[in-house]
């Protein structure tokens, strides 16, 4: 057993990725299921004990094939990246858990296992990228997981032919996205001749004025941008989340996102030195304004949706602002509370798209008049998109209160009281929009033709386990914010200490 | 000094990448054609590949292969050969997404009818309407 415990952190990656080509022989929807299931359980298992074991703010590094680094590839897990794939393995989970009824219904039958195939491939590249070391090997996971996403964002063809389209658009913006970071990582290359990411960090020392250098921040900086969907290079998301089918969306909007501004993090603080001058006056003048933006205007945009799920993919960018805000104040503080808002927006959003899916299960349209009046009919779901809507507007009590909080003190800390202002001010354009669907949910008459729909208990329970979590998460915050206090400040020191 | 023989012809592999480039990136945003806009992004990242694989070249290297009897003179130099190896990576990745590009494009034509960007946006935008309406009545 001892021997089995030191392979994990390949073992994260590698039993999904193995999984998957299974699936493919199986060939059966229920038995592929099963698999994934199976993969997903166990990414969540082992993600755990690596939280456990790097809890106490150590790191493990493991060496693939033997070959230690900087030569050969490294994996390396710390209290940052163990955090994020708990919330990857754990969402993909819960996801799984309420998947098969609602893709019944939005995927044709045939398709089931390649669903499943892509689902498991998209997992694999999500935990491949958060806990690799080497800044190539982001690479190739990052694209493992894109080029699954596209497929399952078109998987939604099968109710509205624009998910293609979706699709493809995402698939334009995603390579550029990937192919700058590509000509980033080859300038960090072509400056100091190695690609593990604790190596560069040494040698790029006393190449702060090298332009080389900061051409290859630049490029990773516009990459990870498109990918995360940093607020004018968003233009794939509101399609891409909308036409998806809901449990594709439900997945992506916890996850690939989060991953994607993760590495954004990796890279500038565990790769580049974030006191370089150049990287202060991105965060400083690119990266915060244009957080501000985001938290404004697409929080002012979301308003005006009928879509419900548009509304929410907006409100998704919006969200990115607040993290990106948390980062680019470039301090301990802020870091923390960029971590634990990426855990809690990743519950909170997960919520929301999946009761949202359950209530609109059956007429496949998320248009506000669809939910219209649901709240009688379907209590227990519109309860639990009430509790997430209540976390996402940050109400005490929910743990979207704690990571608006967190954020707001980190503001604070750093002297700009305005900042703090402003993350209020554009919570409450978060209660209107949120508003517009409780209203409708509550305080509206039902459609007379909708017949009181059945909903099993397969989807109830993980629907609440998310919507407890929403709750729990606002009062116990010794995991949420303990551990990204911890993560923040390794990383915020770059304290690597090897067990 | 920029205009310096020496300075364009020692960095010729760069000027080959940018043009290249920005001629992608330029179909990309440019065109409306979809297959087209696949074209650009080949285009792209064959650039890139291109940018990689020029900068493993170590002047008066040689082919980086050992000699069958591993008798290594330590006087020869090698290229460097690791690029090389990350852009096959990049290739294969590269391959798969203008296969599952094409293939989105295969299906947006049985769909649309066409692989106009601007088509389609028209078509989208009359079923949006369409949906407003059923909204209001």
């Amino acid at each position: 057993m001892e021997q089995v415990y030191l392979h994990f952190p390949i073992l994260q990656v590698l039993i999904p990725l193995l999984l998957a080509p299974i699936c493919v022989l199986v060939g059966r929807s229920t038995f592929s299921w099963l698999i994934t299931f199976f993969g997903s359980v166990s990414s969540l298992v082992i993600a755990i004990s690596l939280l456990h074991s790097v809890s106490d703010g150590s790191s493990i590094s493991y060496h693939i094939g033997g070959w230690p680094p900087p030569i050969g590839i490294e994996y390396v897990v710390d209290s940052a990246n163990a955090f994020l794939l708990v919330l990857v393995s754990g969402i993909s989970t819960v996801v799984l858990l309420y998947a098969r009824d609602q893709i019944k219904l939005e995927i044709d039958e045939e398709n089931h296992t390649l669903f499943y195939t892509c689902y498991l491939l998209c997992l694999t590249g999500l935990l491949g990228v958060l806990i690799t070391g080497d800044v190539f090997n982001v690479f190739v996971f990052l694209e493992i997981s894109s080029l699954s996403t596209y497929v399952l964002v078109a998987q939604g063809a099968k109710r509205d032919k624009r998910a293609l389209k979706a699709a493809f658009n995402y698939l334009i913006m995603g390579t550029v996205g990937a192919t700058f970071f590509v000509i980033g990582v080859g300038f960090i290359y072509m400056a100091t001749g190695t690609l593990n990411m604790f190596d560069i960090y040494e040698r790029i020392n006393d190449l702060e004025s090298s332009r080389t250098v900061r051409a290859s921040y630049a490029f990773i900086v516009i990459g990870m941008g498109l990918k995360l969907a940093m607020f004018p290079m968003h233009l794939w998301m509101p399609g891409a989340y909308t036409y998806a089918p809901t449990v594709v969306t439900t997945f992506l909007s916890a996850t690939a996102t989060k991953v994607s501004l993760y590495v954004l993090i990796r890279f500038t603080f565990s790769v580049f030195h974030f006191d370089f001058n150049f990287i202060e006056q991105v965060f400083k003048f690119l990266v915060m304004p244009l957080a501000i933006i985001a938290m404004f205007a697409m929080s002012f945009v979301a308003i005006f949706q009928k879509d419900i799920k548009r509304m929410l993919a907006y409100s998704s960018i919006a969200q990115i602002g607040y993290m990106l805000l948390g980062v680019s104040l470039l301090s301990s503080e802020g870091l923390t509370a960029t971590f634990v808002n990426l855990f809690n927006h990743g519950i909170t959003k997960a919520t929301l798209f999946m009761s949202l899916g359950v209530l609109t299960l059956y007429s496949g349209k998320s248009f506000l008049s669809d939910v219209q009046g649901l709240g009688k009919k379907m209590p227990w779901i519109s309860a639990s998109f009430l509790i997430g809507g209540l976390s996402l507007v940050g109400i005490p009590g929910t743990a979207g209160f704690i990571s608006k909080w967190l954020l707001v003190q980190a503001t604070i800390e750093a002297g700009v009281p305005i900042l703090a202002l402003l993350i209020i001010l554009s919570s409450l354009l978060a209660i209107v929009y949120i508003w517009k669907v409780i209203e409708h949910l509550y305080f509206m008459e039902p459609h007379s033709e909708l017949a009181s729909q059945k909903v099993s208990f397969r989807i109830l329970i993980p629907l609440w386990i998310l919507s407890i979590s929403c709750l729990y998460w606002g009062f116990d915050t010794s995991l949420t914010v303990g551990t990204s206090d911890i993560a923040a400040n390794n990383l915020f020191n770059n304290v690597i200490k090897l067990n | 000094m920029i205009f310096e023989h020496n300075f364009i012809m020692g960095h010729l592999n760069y000027w080959l990448f940018i043009m290249l480039m920005m001629t992608g990136l330029f179909i990309v945003i440019s065109r409306g054609n979809l297959i087209k806009k696949i074209v650009g992004l080949n285009i792209f990242q064959t650039s890139v590949f291109m940018f990689y694989i020029s900068i493993g070249k170590v002047a008066g290297g040689t082919a980086p292969i050992f000699p069958m009897d591993m008798n290594i003179n330590p006087s020869i130099l090698y290229s460097n050969p690791l690029p090389h190896v990350l852009i096959l990576t990049a290739i294969v990745v590269g391959i798969a997404t203008t296969a599952l590009g094409l293939a989105l494009i295969v299906r947006i034509r049985e769909a649309y009818g066409t692989i106009e960007d601007e088509e389609i946006s028209l078509i989208e935008a009359d079923e949006q309407k369409l949906e407003t309406q059923s909204q209001l009545a």
